[in-house]
């Protein structure tokens, strides 16, 4: 007898998001992510490499508004993404399982790269 | 590739609003998920109100109101109301639970909205077909497995060591974790999921068994494993209280420890 069609029950649409299940798919988005900003990274790289022109050309490049705020989000992957990745760590090691931990770990994550963004972004751009 | 949205047959349509119980003044919402496999039409979403003078207070109490007093075509598999046996797990509220032990009080605004445990193919109404996550069950070999000559007495066992399987041998395989994980949803053939991993733990550390070695080989694989992501909705869900997000690191240490032994 012929399998009968089953359809697949619901469930992105359906599941409510936990803080952890949110912030996993976000250290994935935010590891792509990465890529875009090394793109930016490299581009002052090899102009500074080329000479003083070129190092200007890209500095007034990155002082657009749109690549601002792509180089502020950038530095928040960075951090973030090295947040997460720590806190993987401290997973892998068998710790930090039990309810309360897990959901301080990822809230940390988050505190934490936001507020060493700022402080980068105050001390080397704004003041 | 993971497929993100449901396919076309799939996708719930709105369904049908039933009569509210004449007299009745304390009603509470119902939305629940319908299927008919002997129609050829999508699943639909039933709207029902339930009389809260009539009716005991968990979830369960309500859906088998529903059905014994507005629609018995309702479908949904129940059998011990006391969240031992397992069979009333489903999506309730957004997150999977045993209808039986969650109260509706729990369920603080609005409707009830009730579905099958997500991304499983249903075979009717609150009915999912968990024959692939029985086989991955049994994929595990969940039985002591030794080599040593059979003691005339029982296989002893130290208190320390049988605590070790505390918090591991309550499981009842319900499946509300295994469903409620997106890398079980996207890789569900492939990746065996936290309910069947918590079980492979359970008789890894069994001081007992003597099959760890082979046992560990069988998981050593990109999916079997290591689609574990620790994206922690197993965790957070399970209605036992277990960990199979922590089983599973343990698993993951026990893989590295034998490599470098």
């Amino acid at each position: 007898m012929a399998q009968q069609f089953r359809p697949t029950s619901p469930h992105l649409s359906v599941y409510r998001f936990t803080l952890t299940m949110t912030m996993s798919i976000i250290h994935r988005v935010l590891g792509v992510g990465l890529y875009l900003g090394t793109i930016l990274f490299v581009l002052w790289l090899g102009a500074a490499a080329l000479g003083q022109d070129q190092l200007g050309g890209v500095q007034g490049f990155f002082a657009h508004p749109i690549i601002q705020v792509g180089l502020f989000l950038y530095t928040w992957t960075l951090f973030h993404h090295m947040a997460g990745g720590i806190k993987h760590f401290i997973w892998d090691t068998g710790s930090g399982f039990d309810a309360a931990s897990r959901e301080t770990i990822t809230i940390a994550t988050l505190v934490f790269s936001i507020a060493a963004t700022l402080v980068v972004w105050a001390l080397f751009v704004w003041f | 590739m993971a497929e993100l949205v449901l396919d076309k047959r799939s996708r719930p349509k709105a369904g049908k609003t039933w009569p509210k119980p004449e007299g009745a003044t304390n009603l509470r919402e119902y939305q629940v998920y319908r299927y008919d496999p002997d129609t050829q039409e999508n699943p639909r979403i039933d709207t029902y109100f339930v009389d809260l003078d009539d009716c005991g207070p968990m979830i369960l109490d309500g859906l088998l109101w529903i059905k014994n007093n507005i629609d018995p075509t309702l479908t949904l598999r129940r059998s011990c109301r006391e969240g031992i046996c397992g069979s009333c797990a489903m999506n309730i509220d957004g997150a999977n639970t045993l209808a039986c032990t969650k109260g509706m009080d729990e369920v603080s605004k609005g409707a009830v909205k009730v579905y099958p445990l997500p991304h499983m193919p249903v075979v009717k109404d609150l009915v999912p077909d968990l024959s692939t996550f029985y086989e991955q069950h049994k994929s595990v070999q969940p039985w002591l497995q030794t080599k040593s000559p059979t003691p005339d007495t029982e296989w002893l066992q130290s208190r320390e060591d049988r605590a070790k399987l505390d918090g591991l041998y309550e499981c009842i395989l319900c499946a509300c974790c295994s469903t409620s994980c997106p890398s079980y949803w996207w890789n569900g053939e492939k990746y065996l999921g936290p309910a069947v991993l918590l079980q492979a733990y359970r008789w890894l550390i069994d001081s007992r068994d003597e099959a760890t070695s082979e046992r560990l080989d069988d998981l050593e694989d990109p999916f079997k494993l290591y689609r574990c992501h620790t994206i922690m909705n197993c965790a957070k869900v399970c209605p036992k209280g277990l960990n199979p997000a922590k089983a599973i690191a343990e698993i993951k240490k026990m893989m590295i420890e034998r490599k470098v032994a």
